[in-house]
């Protein structure tokens, strides 16, 4: 079992109202409103542009929002802006690793989170066996492969053991075997009770790993509902289509919807 | 023509028996260099990073600053100098015109800029690919810059030789406030002024054989070590 059990008060729940992103005079998000409460696994589908990376981006306080606010209201917020950084953690689309060694990236990290050395030590030995990166730990970082850095990225952050894990379509670079790989870290990692929000444009993926489904398009919230029920009848048409596996391209007439040659 | 060879002759023997007037002078002018290139490195890697990591009003002012200082022509920072050190100076009193120290202190002011801005563009651009980690896992700016600083411990080799280079090479600051002292203050290049407008080619040349020498030994080391540590650390 892991040996390094989460302490201190939870952040969640994390409250959005009424956010807009605006980025070179282009509102990228467009009035989102939703919030994130339970320890469950929500993964944000859509097509590209959609607003999904943004939205995590914003979620984890990477980006600030034009417009509305964003606030983590449990019990452990009011514990300051540090404590609430430590209680997350984001997993990239392109991992970045340092100049040092695989257990030195892991090392790292839990030194910015205050872990004492011994501690730091025991977590990393652990992280590594479990995700298989054992016989890596003394190589440099940056020569290992793409699925293993993702790996070790996601080790990382298993290591933090945060309260919540965003990932920004983790997989999408990665061949099946090496999703697969990858795929198996995120649900033993919410095992351990972390709220899981991901992006992916992979619907096999939402379906094996979402309990609720929220789809975006043109940074806009369309529909949010459990993964089966989404999956087996979705109510927006946009989402139907893109279900279906439709390209949602074209003008329905609606002020928000334009085709993409006005957009470009 | 028999001059030209007569006195390559003659530099490569002095070269090649160790003769002790230059041993003495490659020996100061690395001691120097290498000095000022040591208190450049402490003074413009944090610097540079620095102006790379925060945010700051007139930062983009600072940046033209420091890349414009690159250019400095040495005899203008040999003559600030000169007038700091001099007797009647603000600096006067410590006596440390005319000796190695004020070489140092000119060659410190010559390429702590070099040092700085070419730093600030090696960081920047690693800021660029980190930034967004880094601050997730809850490092600022000024956590993120010894980390920085070390993961771009290769790219910053370079940084830090172009500033030996230009420290081992230029003659204008050394020559004005070192005064090219025969045993205490002069370095390789001082030399080389001195004796070919003296019209003694042999010394000149043995010294310029070095002075190349050690540019094309330092730089071709710093390839290798580059090209080992991207191997190596990816």
């Amino acid at each position: 079992m892991i040996t390094h059990v989460r302490q201190g008060p939870n952040i969640l729940p994390l409250e959005l109202k009424d956010i807009n992103f605006e980025a070179r005079g282009q509102r990228l998000i467009k009035d989102m409103n939703c919030a994130f409460s339970t320890k469950r696994r929500n993964v944000i589908i859509g097509p590209n542009g959609a607003g999904k990376s943004l939205l995590l981006r914003l979620c984890h306080g990477l980006l600030k929002p034009s417009t509305g606010s964003i606030e983590w209201s449990g019990a452990g917020a009011n514990k300051g802006r540090e404590y609430i950084t430590h209680q997350q953690a984001m997993v990239f689309q392109r991992p970045v690793m340092l100049r040092r060694s695989v257990s030195g990236n892991i090392d790292y990290a839990l030194a910015l989170k205050g872990v004492t050395p011994s501690q730091r030590r025991e977590i990393t030995d652990n992280v590594l066996q479990r995700a298989g990166l054992r016989r890596l730990a003394d190589q440099p970082a940056r020569v290992l492969s793409g699925g293993e850095q993702q790996r070790l990225a996601l080790a990382r952050v298993w290591a933090l053991s945060p309260e919540v894990l965003f990932l920004d379509e983790p997989t999408a670079n990665l061949d099946p075997s090496a999703t697969h790989a990858v795929e198996e870290i995120i649900q033993a990692i919410h095992e351990t009770g972390t709220c899981i929000i991901m992006t992916s444009h992979d619907l096999g993926q939402a379906r094996r790993l979402a309990d609720e489904v929220l789809f975006l398009h043109r940074g806009r919230l369309l529909e949010r509902a459990p993964t089966e029920q989404f999956f087996d009848n979705p109510q927006n048409d946009l989402a139907q289509a893109f279900v279906k596996g439709e390209l949602l391209w074209w003008n329905r007439g609606r002020d928000n919807r334009k085709p993409p040659k006005e957009n470009n | 023509m028999t001059d030209f060879s007569d006195a390559f002759g003659s530099a490569f023997s002095l070269v090649a028996t160790f003769d002790s007037a230059l041993v003495e002078i490659v020996g100061l002018s690395l001691k120097v260099s290498l000095t000022a290139v040591f208190f450049a490195a402490l003074i413009g890697l944090p610097i540079g990073a620095a102006v790379a990591l925060f945010r700051f009003p007139g930062r983009s002012i600072l940046t033209v600053f420091l890349s414009a200082l690159m250019g400095l022509p040495p005899v203008v920072v040999g003559l600030i100098v000169y007038l700091l050190l001099s007797r009647a100076g603000p600096f006067g009193v410590f006596g440390l015109l005319y000796s190695p120290t004020a070489m140092v202190i000119a060659q410190v002011l010559l390429i702590t800029p070099i040092v700085a801005a070419l730093t600030r563009e090696v960081i920047e651009e690693m800021w660029n690919e980190y930034e967004e980690q880094l601050r997730s896992l809850g490092a600022g700016p000024a956590r993120a810059l010894p980390t920085l600083l070390w993961d771009g411990r290769f790219s910053l080799i370079t940084t830090i030789l172009a500033g030996f280079g230009r420290a081992s090479a230029e003659v204008g600051a050394v020559m004005i406030v070192g005064g090219n002292i025969d045993h205490v203050t002069r370095v390789m290049t001082t030399t080389i002024a001195l004796e070919v407008s003296k019209g003694d080619l042999a010394l000149a040349l043995g010294l310029g054989i070095i002075l190349i020498a050690l540019s094309i030994g330092i730089n071709g080391a710093a390839f290798l070590i580059r090209r080992m540590a991207e191997q190596k650390y990816g």
